[in-house]
């Protein structure tokens, strides 16, 4: 409960007064009390009296003991840092007169651009060793599914991350919907798979087409939006399609989804435990065959290769590495030619486009259809690697968290956006091994009930943080003579 | 006055059902009418939309259920009327409380700040705040006992009878009350001025002496209590809530202001009542599981030939 | 009268616009002749800009027709063109009172996007020079050297990597010609270029302008309230006041037009009398 506590504790410390130098303690004790005392209030129905259903209805079982324990953590929390003289949230006053308009200054942070130069191999160094890396850590190939697992999630967002930034980060286009297109792209390659059993690497290709056009379809009727017109209307499509999904019962399995979805193949071979399989080729490749003793002794000992079902897991992680990196390459390709640089220009000033020639049309068309594409790949890699697809996993919260790691990213940057995708999957998932918390809170306390109780504390306070974003610094896509990072304060957020 | 009102029905060769569910989605309308003027308020000032917004309209449900519990079965008021009345103030002043504090510790600092900073901090306040419920409250329904199941006979034709319950009646009454005094205050206080005035410039405003930072809390406030009406009319209407519950009824609304005009309160109000009467009218007509792609679909509709809202002001982009 | 007319690159006919009940030009015809700088001038709110957002394709005319004829012969009805192919089909390129840069991208990445259809048919539109043609990549270094070349006009070389935001005013006010520039345009339409500018620059602002009509052909259409700046390089100048034409005329004939000295000065004198009394009151 300590956690839910945390939010009026907050609360107060932004508190209206101006800042004293040296507060006295009567001040802070006093700020503490009120602090308290708000807390109470928030707290009283919803924590102190816990809705049970009793055999006639609901019966009230009162907690009170639970709200002075918040009271006393906040009370405390106040005092301690009042009289620290710290602030949880600094104030950002621009004048000091009451009432002056909060604005907030952006520091220059040039530092991010080398450190992103250097992270960028660092990351990928990482990404590319990784299954081997838990493999060493988890001691063997089995236990390391955990690990290989979280790594396939988190890339695929980074992957969603980098299609979304190409409509949001570049283009300036608020899209409240994209996981609209990851499910065009999940329920395109499971019913093509399922009815005309085509293989993934026929679907793939066609997943993407098919979340272009609909990008293209949802582009059209928002071409005119702005703003927040445009962000309700990209939320409205995604949920058209979720709620088609669960309504379409005859093609799409409605909400029980589409289960027996066929698993990859390692381009057309199965990962099964037979000669036909991956692993039959591999060990006839190797020589191992007709119980002759193949290369490679050293490694795999007597036997040869054993059949072990993390062969495809470990290659599915391959998959979505390399479908991120051509996502990487394409969106940092994109921003060099013209089209890229016309999508930045459209998020700095679509009337200066519209006066230089540019068509705003298809331009805002093509960062949909493009963003919308990647989305589609995404997809069906779910899709393949789940087996099993429903509406369930394409709801808003999946939209907002890709968003979120855009912004929290910094808008643009490909290497914020998959800092901040680790962070953003990483973290939560980080929050279900903290299952020792039950010592400390009794053996009632399942950490898995506040993961998203942190994670949505966790976007307020990285936003608080960094307002835009990790790394906020542009690269220039063309240098006449010095590279030079352009400073995030410049650079508009556009008005779609 | 009854038997003219049949007269005139059946003259006009109107479906009874239609004036029955003409009725029900103004009912509807109403609540989504309510919640949407937050959004509207609070974009209109600060031009951010409070995703929030629906999550406190849930919250200010359960804490009316629980007051309304504390009421009944605790203290023992007798009349459901009078019970129902004191917990929409309570709920109220607690969910104000409420939307004071998100107001000033995941919005105010991001003030002036890049546009969509204060987006997704909303975004993460509507996170916490379902998930903050359901850790305090538990994941399941939370079902009232029955409130007021009484009904009003309008007319009766062809066997069907067309009804009026008391909980529609209630519900349109608050609704026009609350409006009423509400709009009396926006126009004619001196808050409603200095609102108005932060709507215009906000930098003018308080080099003007307005207290820019004190307008903007207020409209928090004030949309909170908003909220908490509806709120406590949506436990009335249905009679159960749940954690989840402040999603959709808030995507609606939002919706709602956006198809009236999102900054226009009196297209907040508008917009709440045409997707109120869209979604009963399509359930009945229809099908219920396509309803909200229906209000949806309206909503793109007029967005695409009226790019801001009904009412809404267009947006002259200076050249 | 046919000879002027065809030499005319842009001939406004009967320009009308109404905004609702508001006349904000009414029936304004006017040449702009080939390779002179016109100037339009007029008190506030008398309707320049207005006409220059139809000329350019940012507002629709309620009636009248505007004809530009490239040197080459074609000619296009800017009315019925969509906004974007007056620059990039009939070669019209702009400027905006308040600059309306690419803040966030660098001075070279402005001048860059100005050169957007170019580079958009050398690279396949997109696809090919996502493969890395070389087509691409020659087109794109002449864009560079372009851009270089009107950096150097504008002396904005150095801060060619800056970000345009990081520019002083009167800079900014360059960039933004050099990038309309970019756009290879036969009309280059300015709106106040001098605005905000101190002596100096608006001395190399009009070294500029008259070196973009001499060596590069342009013909340019500017609004100006510095008078300075319109005597002394325009070679025709057209008067407006309350969306009518009051004058047409050269710069010595307009200076000399009691009907434009009028203008700017407001009024007749018992007008005057009339504003004094309702100030006074």
């Amino acid at each position: 409960m300590a956690a839910s506590a945390r939010l009026p504790a907050g609360a107060v410390s932004a508190a209206p007064e101006p800042p004293r130098p040296a507060p006295g303690f009567a001040d802070a004790l006093r700020d503490a009390l009120y602090a308290a005392l708000i807390t109470l209030g928030l707290s009283i129905p919803l924590l102190a009296l816990r809705t049970e259903q009793g055999p006639n209805g609901l019966v009230l079982e009162p907690r009170w003991g639970l709200v002075a324990a918040c009271c006393g953590i906040v009370f405390v929390g106040r005092l301690l840092l009042r009289l620290l003289g710290l602030r949880a949230v600094p104030s950002r006053r621009s004048m000091a007169a009451r009432g002056a308009v909060t604005t907030r200054a952006e520091p220059e942070r040039q530092s991010g651009f080398a450190l992103s130069a250097l992270l960028g191999p660092v990351f990928l160094g990482i990404a590319v060793t990784f299954p081997l890396l838990a493999y060493l850590s988890a001691g063997g190939l089995t236990e390391s599914r955990y690990w290989v697992d979280l790594g396939i999630l988190i890339l695929t967002y980074v992957m969603l991350g980098w299609g979304l930034n190409i409509v949001v980060g570049l283009a300036g286009l608020l899209d409240l919907g994209y996981v609209a297109f990851y499910a065009v792209g999940a329920y395109s390659y499971a019913l093509l798979a399922t009815t005309f059993s085509l293989s993934f690497w026929i679907c793939l290709p066609l997943a993407g087409i098919l979340a272009a056009f609909w990008g293209i379809l949802l582009g059209f009727p928002v071409l005119r939006l702005r703003g927040d017109y445009l962000a309700i209307v990209t939320l409205a499509f995604g949920e058209i399609i979720r709620l088609v999904l669960i309504n379409w019962v005859d093609v799409t399995g409605g909400g029980a989804g589409i289960s027996s979805i066929p698993r990859v193949t390692f381009f057309g071979i199965p990962f099964t435990n037979d000669e036909t399989g991956f692993l039959g080729w591999m060990r006839w490749l190797l020589g191992w065959r007709d119980g002759a003793q193949g290369s490679l002794g050293w490694l795999f000992g007597p036997e040869g290769p054993t059949f072990s079902p993390m062969h495809r897991i470990i290659f599915l992680y391959y998959l979505i590495l390399v479908l991120a990196l051509i996502t990487n390459l394409v969106t940092l390709r994109l921003r060099r030619l013209p089209v890229g640089r016309a999508w930045e220009a459209l998020r700095e000033d679509e009337i200066a486009c519209r006066s230089l020639g540019i068509n705003t049309t298809s331009t805002k068309l093509t960062a949909f259809a493009i963003g919308a594409m990647f989305g589609g790949f995404a997809g069906s890699f779910f899709a393949v690697r789940q087996g099993f697809i429903s509406p369930e996993s394409f709801n808003f919260l999946e939209s907002a968290t890709i968003l979120a790691i855009v912004v929290l990213g910094g808008m643009g940057s490909q290497i914020g956006v998959a800092i901040a995708a680790v962070a953003m999957v990483g973290g939560p998932e980080m929050l279900r091994n903290l299952g020792f918390l039950s010592h400390v809170f009794g053996s009632g306390f399942d950490p898995n009930e506040y993961r998203f109780l942190l994670f949505g504390m966790g976007m307020v306070l990285m936003m608080i943080w960094r307002p835009r974003g990790l790394i906020s610094v542009r690269e220039p896509s063309v240098v006449l003579r010095e590279r030079r990072a352009i400073s995030g304060s410049h650079v508009k957020e556009g008005h779609g | 006055m009854h038997a003219s009102l049949m007269d005139l029905i059946a003259w006009l060769g109107v479906d009874p059902n239609f004036v029955q569910q003409l009725i029900n989605g103004l009912t509807l309308g109403s609540i989504y009418g309510l919640i949407a003027i937050g959004y509207t308020m609070v974009f209109g000032i600060i031009g951010m939309v409070n995703f929030a917004h629906g999550d406190v309209f849930m919250l200010s449900a359960f804490i009316a259920l629980i007051f309304f519990l504390v009421l009944t079965t605790i203290i023992g008021i007798g009349s459901v009327a009078l019970a129902l009345f004191i917990v929409m103030l309570i709920a109220m002043v607690l969910t104000s409380l409420w939307g004071w504090a998100l107001e000033r510790l995941a919005y105010r600092p991001l003030r002036g700040s890049f546009r969509l900073a204060p987006l997704i901090s909303a975004i993460g306040v509507s996170i916490f705040l379902s998930n903050f419920v359901q850790v305090a409250q538990g994941a399941r329904n939370k079902p009232t006992p029955p409130m007021l199941p009484d009904v009003i006979p309008l007319f009766e034709r062809d066997g069907y009878v067309v009804a009026l319950s008391y909980k529609q009646l209630i519900i349109m009454l608050t609704t026009i009350v609350v409006l009423a005094i509400f709009w009396f205050v926006v126009q004619r206080t001196s808050l409603g001025r200095a609102q108005r005035a932060c709507e215009q410039d906000r930098k003018m405003a308080a080099l003007v002496g307005i207290d820019v930072d004190r307008t903007i809390a207020l409209t928090f406030v004030l949309g909170a209590g908003l909220a908490a009406i509806a709120g406590t009319m949506y436990l009335l209407y249905y009679g159960v809530v749940n954690f989840a519950d402040g999603f959709v009824p808030g995507v609606k609304a939002f919706t709602a202001a956006v198809l009236g005009g999102i900054g226009s309160l009196p297209g907040a109000v508008i917009g709440g009542l045409i997707i109120g009467l869209v979604e009963v009218l399509w359930s009945a007509y229809f099908s219920i599981a396509y309803k909200d792609v229906a209000a949806f679909c309206i909503l793109i509709i007029v967005l695409t030939f009226m790019p801001s809202g009904l009412l809404g002001r267009p947006e002259v982009e200076k050249v | 009268m046919a000879d002027v007319a065809a030499q005319a690159v842009l001939t406004v006919d009967h320009l009308t616009m109404r905004f609702g009940g508001l006349v904000a030009v009414s029936d304004l015809s006017f040449r702009c002749r080939g390779g002179e700088i016109t100037a339009l001038i007029g008190p506030n709110g008398a309707g320049k800009t207005t006409v220059f957002n139809c000329i350019t394709g940012f507002y629709r005319p309620t009636e009248g027709m505007m004809t530009l004829r490239q040197p080459a012969g074609a000619t296009f009805l800017l009315e019925r063109l969509p906004g974007h192919e007056i620059t990039a089909r009939a070669k019209v390129a702009r400027t905006f009172q308040n600059i309306r840069l690419f803040t966030g991208m660098t001075v070279l990445e402005n001048l860059m996007v100005a050169q957007h259809n170019g580079l958009m048919r050398a690279s396949g539109y997109t696809a090919g020079g996502l493969l890395g043609l070389p087509g691409y990549r020659r087109a794109e270094k002449d864009a560079v050297r372009k851009a270089e070349r009107w950096l150097e006009r504008t002396g904005l070389v150095d801060r060619a990597d800056d970000p345009a935001g990081d520019l002083p005013y009167g800079d900014q006010r360059r960039l933004e010609i050099a990038r309309a520039m970019c756009t290879d345009p036969v009309l280059l339409c300015l709106d106040e270029p001098a605005a905000g500018l101190n002596p100096r620059e608006s001395h190399d602002l009009n070294e500029l302008l008259l070196s973009i009509r001499d060596r590069d052909g342009t013909s340019l259409l500017l609004i100006e309230h510095d008078m300075s700046v319109v005597m002394e390089i325009s070679d025709h100048v057209v008067v407006l006041d309350y969306g009518v034409k009051i004058a047409d005329s050269t710069p010595e004939e307009v200076r000399r037009d009691p009907r434009v000295v009028a203008a700017y000065l407001g009024v007749e004198d018992e007008e005057v009398e009339q504003v004094e009394a309702e100030v006074l009151t």
